[in-house]
């Protein structure tokens, strides 16, 4: 399948350009900073691709999509502290167990419907992030640190910022691949359709519930795929990870960058984080402005920044 | 012929309102069976109990012989009873080939596929775009369902239930907010599905009703009031007095 | 025994605060199917400007009458300048832009008030104990927060069954389109509800700021126990928010109080100490999962669809 050639993929597309030859641009100016930061954008961008494919394409408004980025976060950072520091089996654990948790979690919830389904999902976070913080063995409140990060076979080694950044990368540029098969695939079309109207789709003769919830394991497993990446980068995991807040960080991503398109949930990561560290560079009361930017953007460009560049397009 | 739908006493309660009130049909395979009544009869409702969206307090649904009153919505449309939306219930953001396209597939086995493009697929797009052309609509295939005209919204309705090649067609008011060209190009379109297919048609259109149905039952507050051929019903006193008096008053 | 009298005031006494919070919360659902995340923030303000006017004023009545009129005018103001635009919309779009205001509001508090917290002394003639019971002896403030929810609920109650607004309110929360199809100045009822909701909230983040805290992020933390209280006792519906948060404040004290013990039995004093509130919540949780499923429409649902 050939993707159109338009504004928003052109964009898109340079963006991740500009992703890859980040590492040398920091190379050229000494801006390790830089790295850091862009590394932390690339896996939050991972986690909001994952919410988009259940968000943006599903129409299923979950709430509580932070906590598989604790949960794989934690899978990572228990397996640490109980003396398991390999990768091959830290990062299948975090994928299985994530899994597992989107699909208890996902049977509940999708049976119900609109803000009964975000209360529930949130509701489910909650009961995470509370479970998490009790766990006084491996921190509690406080978090967990990671001594190591997770081991694979030489030459891969974590600790290596540009190693560790081009992987995380690449995982992201898989994750948009993927989903974007996924999402014009009959299964795809099965979760735009249940979107879009679920009854007709009941009605013309599809269940829908298997569907949406099989989307939402796909989701909740990516997630914790960016949650394993994420304990590596902070070296740390705390109970925080999973705060409904951090769900809502993660809507705001996906909403402003354009939901239900290939592009969007990266140029939401992009333009919050960014937009985050130039704002608080400019005053410590940045968020001030940020929450009724969202109001505005909710109000007037309801289509994100994706839809900003469609419309570019046609003038 | 061989009866296809056969509904048995039928009743379904809201609170304090009966909307069905035991309700009993006979479809024959074949015969273009339309329902009229006032607003408020329950016509819509009995659609819903027949599709599966509505499940009834009592009685028992019937189709080609099993019984299928317990039997899930998604379910009953791959058994092949299909459903048209009085209220347009498409898929607004989508393409009009792609809602098609959606019908098509969902009788076309399970949707985990998850790598293929579906809008490529021949199997899919190839029945979507000859029902498209069956109703009509062939040129306006590519554009959103959202930038089709409420005629329009009807055909596309239509041909998504044509899509899953159905044994019998729900129609609720197919003709709803049509103009007069627009009514005509259905009423041929309907009857040349008579041939095919067996059609419950719920309708106002009281021309419409007259020049295609092969039987005609009466419904008032949910009530089958009188059921039989055209001319029996035009000529009921019962009939005129509840119903198609009530629609002369109306148009003067 | 006493222990447990005491316990099931203060599972009380939580339990009217949340329903304060809830009330508010249901209202505005059920009237204007607006789903408003910022109904915590409307808590806090009633916290911080408490705080402020009672330092002011150097009264504490004082300040509380105070800051609720201050809470009443910003809930207006907001409903005026945000919420107008967001009726009809879809609920995503108003859990986004309610999550705006509350980052806007929590950045807005700690620009003028700064990071650190308030707080709120007690009155040296609320900073007694009453005795309630031969031999309970049960803390002034608490009781007369105990005593001033429960006449807030009776006003509720007057006001939602026996007055003309009252009517409406009901009316609106069974058939939106009906009530507008009447004549009714919707606006202004619309108006009038928020900014009633907005008092109620600033009511509880107010008596609540001498025994519990005055800081940002506090309305996150109470906002989704008053949500699911609003899902369980069902959306807009005051008795049913009753209902449910005094369940809740129940389930919450008496577990956090007995769980602790209980878990103490088996696990370390800090394992208890930290796994007690997550039980608890858990079970509020689990309660608003088994009404879902039994009972979808909540305990005492208000509207007729």
């Amino acid at each position: 399948m050939i993707p159109t050639f338009n504004l928003r993929t052109t964009v898109g597309l340079l963006l991740l350009l500009a992703l890859v030859l980040l590492p040398v641009y920091v190379e050229l100016t000494g801006s390790r900073f830089l790295l850091t930061l862009f590394t932390r954008i690339v896996i939050l961008a991972l986690a909001a691709v994952s919410l988009n494919l259940i968000l943006g394409y599903g129409g299923m408004m979950s709430f509580g999509h932070a906590a598989y980025l604790g949960i794989g976060g934690y899978a990572v950072g228990m397996l640490a502290f109980e003396g398991i520091t390999t990768g091959f089996v830290q990062w299948p654990v975090a994928l299985l167990v994530s899994a597992f948790f989107a699909l208890v979690i996902g049977a509940l919830s999708l049976r119900t419907r609109g803000v009964y389904f975000i209360m529930i999902t949130l509701a489910f976070a909650q009961m995470a992030y509370y479970i998490v913080a009790g766990l006084a063995r491996y921190g509690g409140d406080d978090g967990l640190t990671i001594e190591k990060r997770s081991q694979f076979i030489a030459p891969i080694n974590l600790s290596n910022k540009v190693q560790f950044y081009y992987i995380c990368l690449g995982l992201l540029c898989g994750a948009i691949y993927l989903v974007w098969r996924l999402v014009n695939s009959r299964f795809g079309m099965a979760l735009q359709g249940a979107r879009s109207n679920d009854t007709r789709m009941r009605a013309i003769g599809f269940p829908t519930y298997r569907y949406k919830l099989t989307g939402f394991v796909i989701a909740g497993t990516l997630c914790g795929l960016a949650g394993a990446l994420l304990a590596n980068h902070t070296d740390f995991v705390s109970p925080a990870m999973m705060y409904w807040t951090r769900s809502g960080d993660l809507i705001i991503m996906v909403v402003l960058g354009g939901m239900g398109s290939t592009f969007g949930p990266l140029f939401g990561a992009v333009a919050l984080l960014v937009l985050e560290e130039v704002l608080s560079g400019i005053t410590e009361y940045w968020q001030i402005i940020l929450g009724p930017l969202l109001l505005l953007v909710v109000l007037f460009a309801r289509g994100g920044i994706d839809g900003l560049l469609g419309k570019a397009r046609h003038g | 012929m061989a009866e296809l739908l056969r509904v048995e006493s039928l009743a379904k309660r809201f609170g304090g309102i009966v909307a069905t009130d035991d309700l009993s049909l006979s479809i024959p395979e074949g015969e273009l069976h339309a329902v009229i009544g006032p607003n408020g009869a329950g016509k819509t409702t009995l659609i819903a109990q027949l599709s599966g969206l509505l499940v009834p307090h009592s009685g028992r649904i019937y189709f080609g012989g099993s019984d299928i009153t317990g039997v899930s919505m998604p379910s009953r449309s791959l058994l092949g009873l299909a459903r048209s939306f009085q209220i347009t219930s498409l898929f607004l953001d989508l393409s009009v080939l792609d809602n098609v396209a959606l019908a098509v597939q969902a009788h076309a086995g399970h949707s985990f596929h998850f790598w293929r493009s579906a809008r490529r697929e021949p199997e899919l797009r190839d029945p979507a775009r000859a029902a498209l052309a069956r109703v009509g609509l062939s040129a306006r295939a590519d554009l959103p369902a959202s930038a089709l005209s409420h005629g329009e919204h009807r055909q596309l309705e239509l041909a998504m239930a044509l899509a899953s090649q159905p044994r019998m067609l729900l129609l609720d008011e197919p003709m709803a907010g049509l103009g007069p060209e627009e009514s005509a190009r259905m009423v041929s379109m309907l009857r040349d599905l008579k041939k095919e297919l067996t059609i419950l048609l719920v309708e106002h259109d009281m021309e419409a009703v007259f020049a295609l149905a092969d039987r005609i039952t009466v419904l008032v507050y949910g009530r089958v009031i009188a059921s039989g051929k055209p001319e029996d019903i035009r000529n009921n006193t019962q009939v005129r007095d509840a119903y198609l008096g009530e629609q002369e008053a109306v148009h003067g | 025994m006493t222990l447990f009298i005491e316990q099931c005031l203060n599972g009380l006494q939580f339990g009217l605060l949340l329903f304060l919070l809830a009330a508010g919360l249901t209202l505005v659902f059920g009237i204007m199917d607006l789903v408003n995340l910022a109904h915590g923030s409307l808590y806090m303000l009633g916290a911080y400007f408490a705080a402020t006017f009672a330092a002011w004023t150097g009264s504490f009545v004082f300040g509380a009458v105070l800051a609720l009129g201050a809470t009443l005018l910003v809930g207006m103001a907001v409903e005026v300048i945000a919420m107008r635009r967001l009726y009809g919309r879809d609920h995503l779009d108003h859990v986004l832009a309610t999550f705006g205001l509350i980052l806007f509001f929590d950045e807005l508090v700690r620009l003028i008030w700064g990071a650190g917290g308030m707080s709120l002394p007690l009155p040296s003639w609320l900073n007694t104990s009453v005795r309630v019971l031969p031999g309970v002896d049960y803390s002034a403030y608490k009781l007369s927060i105990i005593v001033v929810s429960l006449a807030v609920a009776a006003f509720l109650y007057f006001l939602v069954m026996r007055t003309r607004l009252g009517m409406l309110i009901r009316a609106g929360a069974s058939n939106r389109e009906m009530v507008g199809a009447l004549g009714v100045n919707i606006k202004l009822l619309f108006t009038l509800v928020f900014g009633l909701g907005a008092a109620l909230a600033g009511l509880a983040g107010l008596m609540q700021a001498p025994i519990l805290t005055v800081q940002i992020g506090m309305g996150e933390n109470i906002l989704i126990l008053a949500f699911v209280i609003t899902v369980i006792g069902g959306i807009g519906s005051i008795r049913g928010a009753f209902v449910a948060a005094i369940l809740v404040g129940f389930i919450d004290t008496l577990g956090r109080a007995y769980f602790t013990d209980l878990l103490r039995l088996t696990f370390t004093k800090e394992t208890a100490a930290t796994a007690a509130p997550a039980l608890s919540s858990m079970l509020i949780y689990l309660l608003m999962a088994i009404v879902l499923v039994i009972r979808p429409e909540g305990l005492f649902p208000a509207s007729s669809k």
